[in-house]
Formats: C-alpha cells, structure tokens, sequence
C-alpha cells in the first residue's frame, strides 16, 4: 500500500466515524453539522479552546511516539500510561528532593529523570520480551496499574502535601515550571517540545542506520537476522525510547500544567497515545497533528454539551469508532467490492478483445 | 489469632467483589482457548451492565435483565469477532477500540434511557439465597451458602466450561484451533465458526459480570462502572493458567485482595492499602515471568487465521 493510499483510506475512516457519530447526535435530537462547527470551532479556533487542546495535545502527542517508536519494531506498547506515572513520580520526587537548581539546569533534569523513570518502567517488560519471549502486551497492561498503585501510595503517604484534602505533593518550585506560551491561559511549552522529539524521531527513523534497524526487525526479522541485526537489542532499544518519551509526558503533566504530582493524574493519556500512533499510521511526523486531532475532540466534547446540549459521550463513540474504522482501513483487504468490480470489468474486456480479434480474423 | 467473625466476612465479600472478575476470566479463557484474544472484557461488562439495567428499567424483571445483558455481551462479542476473523485487525487494537466504543455508547445510551439525573434509576435485581442451616456454617457460611444466584450460576458455568474445554470433542476442537489453526482446518474442523462460537460465547460470560455488577450489587447502572474489572480479568487469566478453574481461583484471590484491602483501609490505616491493589498485578506479573507463558497459552492466540496463507 503507498502512503497516498494510505492517507486516502484514513481520511475516509475519520469520516464514516464522523458520519456514525453525527447520526448518535441527529438521535440525540440535534443538528450533527452545527455540533462539529461548534467543536471544531471551538477547540481550534477560539483563544481559550485552542489553548485547552494544547494542553491535551502534549501528553497525547508524547504518548502517541511512545506507541510509534517500539510498534515500528514490531512491539506493543500498552504501558504508556503506567510509564507517565512512573516519569511523572521520578520527576516530581527529583524536584521536590533538589528544589534550588536554576530553572535552565533544573528543568532538563526533571526531564531527565522522568524519561529515566519511565525508560525503567519500560525496561522490564522490553528484557521480558526479547529474552523470554513473554508478551509484552499483558505485561505493560499489569505494570501499568502496578504504576498507578504506587503513585497513589506516594502520594498519600511520603510525599502528601501538609494539610492536603486530598492526596497530592507540595508545588514544584516557581523556577522548575514550564513557560506559558499563550498569556492567561495554562498553555504550557509542552506541546513545543512534543514537536522538537517528533522532528528529531522523524530523522532518526529515516536517515540512520538505527532507525533503519528498527524498521527492519519490525518488517521482517528473519532478514534483520540476515542483515547481521541484533533483534534483542533493537527490541529494547525501542521500548526505552518510547518508556523515556512517555516518561517526559508525565513529567510535562507535573511541571507544566499541575504543579504538584497528583493521585490519578493522567486522564488515560496512554491509551490516547494508542489512538494517536494508529492515525498517523505509525508515522512520526503525523503524530502532531492527529495528536491536536483527538485533544480537539475530547476539549472540545465539553463545550459542544453546553453550547448545544449534546451529550459529551458521541464524541467517546466518536474516538473509538476511528479506531475500528482506521485499524479496518489499514488491513488490505483481500475481497472488497471494489477490488471484484476491477475483475470484473477486466474480464469484460478481455472478452471483448478476444471477440474483436475473432471478427478481425 | 485470627478472629472467626472478621475472616468470614472478608470471605463473604471476597466471593462479591471476585465474581464479576470470575466471570469476565471465564469468557477470556474461552476466547483464548479458541485463538482469540479478548482485550475488549471491559467494555462488554460495560455492555452486559447496561443491558441488564435497561431490561430491567422497563419490565421490572431481573431476570429479563439478565436475558438482555447476555444479549448485550453476545453482539459485542460478534463484533470483536468481526473484527478479529473477517475484518482481520490486531486483536489488541480492535479490543481497545470496542473498549472506548463501547464506554462511549454506554454512556450516551444510559442518559437516553434513564434520563440525565445523577444517580441514576434503580432498578430491580437479585436477592440473595440463603440455604437453610449451612449459611450459619462459622466461616465459609456466609460466603459460599449466601450469595446471589449469579454466583452459584458462576459455580455451574465455570464446571460447564471445564467439561466443555477438556472433556467434550467440540471443546478438543476449539483447543486445536486455537493451538494450531491450519491443522484443525486440515482436520475438518470449521475454524472460523468455533471462533465466532467462542468470541460471542466470550462476550456472553463478560456481560454476565456486568450483569452481577448491577442486579447484584448496586441495582444501578453508572458510566464506567466496570471500572478496570476487565483488566484484571485478563491477568486472572494469566495466573490461572488458561484453565477455566484456575482462572476463576485467581479471581477470587483478586477478589480477596480487594476485600482485604478495603478491610484495611478503615480498621488499619498504618498499613498501606495499595500493597494489596498491588499484589493481584504482581502476582500474574511473577506467574508469567517464573512459570513462563510459553508453556500454557494457547500457541496461536492473537494471530488472525488466514486460509490463504501458508
């Protein structure tokens, strides 16, 4: 399949998910075309929308490479959620133990030890995977909870903040907190570093031997194998990228937008990042923009509700309606409709050739 | 020591809160050992919860509750199935996708059904049976003489299923399929209906902890009331071995946990809870790194059969 097959056959499944959707919203009693106008004019064109998608957009974004990077090694990264925890709490515990650190020292730290925190995270089932064999899937799946688990105790025990209803840390220092890009709003630098990984991901992937490595062993591992590859070694590789790329989101969510760690902080931004990766069709250079995609639809869910009064939950539907539909889209089919209409129209003229060289004869 | 009293109630709500895990490890066992896997457990308890509730909403019967919510399971199933064996998309992808599909759904058809007020309606359910005499047995009483009828329907599957999976010919056939597709072909068996057969069958069993879940406990249908159980339903069935008896051990043991942790939470808040949220998670984690996984799970599971290819 070419890429313009590809992105056709994508732009259609948004589409048709689009369409169920608007018949959930017709079902609801409304006009399906002014609640999409009213979504996506507020999500990406209203001042406080568009800063709203934002937020949502970096830890998307981060988690969506996350998926990218092991999957195009033919490994599954479920665990993107747990891995934010585990980057969010190493980077919070980083901050809280050293809070005197100049902002411009400090903050690639943080970073730094949340990418740490969750290439650990990631570690574990990486080595699982490529020396045991044992699916990576069930095992992201599990240490994820494992990872809200231990969030959850740290901060309702040794990191709770004095005085806290409710568990969370004490705030990060002013200096360690991420830029506001957009004024007055919670626009924070994240989304901007998103883009500079998916740049240097991008790269990485198509002009080094590396990247080139990890095409390879997801492609065909017998040929890797052939090529003189180690699959082991790109396997981890892979999932520590993608671990430490999750890792940051989680850190983004502590210095950028919260300020402290939180019980259940991310709001299943790893599993977004499973949507994410699978819109962009596993290419990293698209991962911005169905990134902005999804984050438009779940801020902009909220207000298309209020405006108009349709239920938030269509756009839920919404969501994992392009999963089924982009997922079905990227499978070649063997026998579709169309693909029997060209046999057919291609037996049509055979036939006539033969009869007309029949006659010429 | 260790006091009576206190053990048997943790006994009696182990066999509550492990229920729903046990029915949807059950309905995962069954779509593995037939080659599929099921990630979509969470979302058709979600679908088997609101059938339930909705069925019981209009007729005031639990038990027509009951139908819909099996009901409700099966066609989710179907459609994971579709998805998996016709449309051949990775089973973890279309388990995910159904997963959000079906919380959004839920979500939207509940607010149309029982009307957006918090809370939700109530709805009848299931009391619960008490047998005479053995339900004041100390200990085990209250928790094996004294449950609902879902929990003693979930006894008669679970052996139902065992029998079927190991002791009957159709159930060697879906254990073939699953081990090795292209051989049971070979042999004669239909491949793709005995998966679409325990896919449906799988949903079926996922719904019915939904269905515990609101004509059980809450008689109440909320969004996202599965609240992770499909999950850990899924790790169930990791340390049970995908056997039907061990999955459901491991899930009252999950369900065990769980009760014991909510004990500690008011009686001894010295003690952190979450060791024993915890302790489910890492225990599969440890029973697939130590036993291996290579050695009991079905060798197909999760690749789509194609006849055309060698």
């Amino acid at each position: 399949m070419n890429r313009f097959t590809m992105q056709r056959r994508i732009a259609t499944a948004l589409l048709l998910a689009l369409s169920v959707g608007g018949v959930l919203i017709l079902l609801d009693g409304h006009n399906p075309f002014e609640a999409y106008k009213v979504l996506f004019l507020e999500s990406f064109l209203n001042y406080w929308g568009f800063s709203n998608t934002l937020v949502k957009a970096s830890p998307m974004l981060l988690a969506g490479l996350a998926v990218i990077i092991p999957m195009r090694a033919g490994v599954f990264n479920i665990g993107g959620e747990g891995q934010i925890y585990i980057g969010g709490l190493f980077g919070a515990v980083f901050a809280l133990a050293i809070p005197d650190l100049p902002g411009l020292l400090g903050v690639p730290l943080i970073f730094i030890a949340a990418a740490a925190g969750g290439a650990f995270w990631a570690a574990i089932p990486a080595y699982l995977k490529a020396y045991r064999g044992t699916n990576e899937v069930i095992v992201t799946l599990l240490m994820n909870f494992i990872a809200i688990h231990i969030v959850s105790y740290a901060v309702a025990g040794p990191l709770l903040a004095e005085g806290a209803p409710y568990p969370y840390s004490e705030e990060v220092s002013d200096a360690y907190r991420l830029p506001i890009l957009m004024p007055q709003s919670d626009t924070h630098a994240g989304f901007v570093f998103g883009l500079g990984m998916t740049i240097i991901l991008y790269f990485w992937l198509r002009f080094t031997p590396s990247g080139f490595q990890l095409d390879l062993v997801g492609r065909n591992v017998r040929a890797a194998a052939y090529a003189g590859v180690d699959q082991k070694k790109t396997i981890i590789r892979a999932m520590l990228i993608g671990g430490s790329l999750a890792g940051m989101a989680g850190a983004i969510e502590v210095i950028g937008l919260k300020y402290r760690l939180f019980h259940l902080f991310s709001d299943g931004y790893g599993y977004d990042g499973i949507v994410v990766a699978f819109l962009a069709a596993l290419n990293p250079i698209v991962a911005p923009l169905t990134a902005l995609f999804l984050a438009g639809l779940s801020a902009g869910a909220g207000t298309m509700q209020r405006a108009i009064g349709v239920d938030s939950s269509v756009i839920e539907v919404v969501e994992g309606l392009v999963v089924v539909f982009v997922a079905a889209a990227l499978v070649t089919p063997r026998t579709t409709s169309k693909s029997i209409l060209k046999l057919l129209a291609k037996n049509l003229r055979l036939r006539r050739q033969t009869q007309r060289q029949k006659k010429e004869a | 020591m260790i006091d009576l009293v206190l053990l048997g109630d943790v006994l009696a709500v182990t066999a509550r809160l492990g229920t729903p895990i046990a029915f949807a490890a059950l309905g995962g066992v069954i779509a593995e050992r037939g080659g599929l896997y099921n990630i979509g457990l969470e979302g058709q308890i979600l679908a088997g919860a609101l059938g339930a509730a909705a069925g019981s909403f209009a007729t005031g019967s639990a038990v027509i509750g009951l139908g819909c919510g099996i009901n409700c399971g099966l066609i989710s199933g179907l459609l994971l199935g579709y998805m998996s064996i016709r449309l051949r998309i990775n089973q973890l992808v279309g388990g995910i996708a159904l997963n959000l599909l079906l919380a959004g759904l839920t979500a939207f058809l509940s607010r149309q059904i029982f009307g957006a007020q918090a809370g939700g309606a109530r709805v009848n359910g299931f009391s619960q049976i008490d047998f005479p005499f053995l339900s004041d047995l100390p200990v085990v009483g209250p928790s094996l003489f004294s449950q609902d009828p879902l929990f003693y329907l979930l006894i008669g599957l679970a052996i139902a299923a065992w029998f079927w999976l190991m002791k009957s010919h159709k159930g060697l056939d879906q254990r073939a399929v699953g081990e090795n597709p292209k051989a049971a072909d070979l042999a004669g068996v239909p491949v793709f209906r005995m998966q679409y057969l325990a896919i449906a069958v799988s949903g079926a069993l996922a719904a019915l902890a939904g269905v515990h879940l609101v004509l059980s406990q809450v008689y109440v249908f909320a969004e996202g009331m599965s609240a992770g159980k499909g999950f850990i339903a899924l790790a169930a069935i990791i340390l049970g071995r995908w056997s039907p008896i061990g999955a459901i051990c491991a899930a009252l043991f999950f369900g065990f946990c769980d009760a014991v942790q909510f004990k500690l939470q008011f009686t001894s808040p010295e003690i952190p809870y979450q060791l024993f949220l915890i302790l489910p998670y890492f225990a599969s984690l440890i029973a697939l790194v130590v036993l291996g996984a290579k050695a009991s799970a079905p060798a197909s599971v999760g690749l789509p059969y194609d006849r055309e290819h060698r």
